[in-house]
């Protein structure tokens, strides 16, 4: 069993149960170790994956990048959401959906996912499937798929990745 | 009525309309991928501003960090449950509908 990500598993699970809560009485407290310990124990590859002791510092680093990014997300998502009703309301509904695909040299699972969630998130375009590091990207028109082709988004992502 | 209540109320008013711009959004849109963009985006953010508003409603309590904890899972589940249901389309190989009435693949 991998020691590291138990704790981590753990850390995470149980400050969730105690802001969930919101008792700090005996019986509240200690069903929550029981139940984190359980959980951690049978799942805890699932939440933080096969990590060394080593590597934890380099996660977190990555996690706080990860906060960091979100500002910028909310602000085309904002965008996303101005243009999707603008091209429902309008009506003529100006769309011209494609598919697109492209290749990413993203290699982490949070990078991947991140990406991925971005993309469905902001202007005009769903991802599909990725497979073997090549995105497939339904877009609702023609601009929202240059503006994702331009690479602004994967630059950002591959910076939360770090080294 | 005080400041509070305006923002919230309007953050309301704002979430409810991409909720309704959502729903309008999966009659009018021709087909299955393009009204995955309606329920994906607008969906999130019009649940999200609601959410929003109920947390400035409430003030700094314990409820409103619960609020903010749904907020966070409903913005990695719900474009996680577009792209399971977008990707199930694609390996079932429905086309996508085309401007010009086309067949792509």
């Amino acid at each position: 069993m991998n020691k590291v990500s138990f704790t981590m598993s753990f850390v995470i699970l149980y400050t969730f149960w105690i802001l969930l809560s919101g008792y700090f009485d005996f019986v509240h407290l200690s069903l929550g170790v029981v139940s984190a310990l359980l959980v951690s124990y049978t799942s805890h590859h699932l939440l933080t994956g096969d990590v060394r002791a080593e590597d934890v510092s380099i996660e977190m680093k990555r996690i706080i990048r990860f906060f960091l990014y979100l500002p910028w997300l909310f602000y085309q998502i904002t965008l996303a959401n101005i243009d999707v009703a603008y091209r429902v309301l309008h009506p003529k509904m100006p769309i011209d959906p494609r598919i697109l695909r492209f290749k990413t040299d993203l290699k982490t699972d949070i990078g991947l996912t991140t990406l991925a969630n971005s993309i469905t998130l902001t202007p005009g375009t769903v991802t599909i499937d990725i497979k073997d590091g090549e995105f497939f990207v339904h877009a609702i028109s023609e601009e929202s798929a240059e503006s994702l082709l331009s690479g602004e988004m994967q630059m950002r992502v591959k910076n939360i990745e770090g080294d | 009525m005080d400041l509070v209540n305006v923002i919230s109320y309007s953050l309301f008013a704002i979430g409810s309309f991409f909720l309704v711009v959502a729903a309008i959004g999966i009659v009018r849109l021709p087909d299955f991928y393009t009204r995955m963009h309606a329920a994906g985006k607008s969906d999130t953010l019009g649940q999200s501003l609601i959410l929003l508003g109920l947390i400035i409603h409430e003030g700094a309590s314990f409820i409103s960090i619960k609020i903010f904890f749904i907020i966070l899972f409903i913005f990695i589940a719900n474009p996680t449950a577009t792209h399971a249901v977008a990707k199930a389309a694609f390996l079932s190989e429905l086309a996508p509908w085309k401007k010009d009435g086309g067949k792509e693949r």
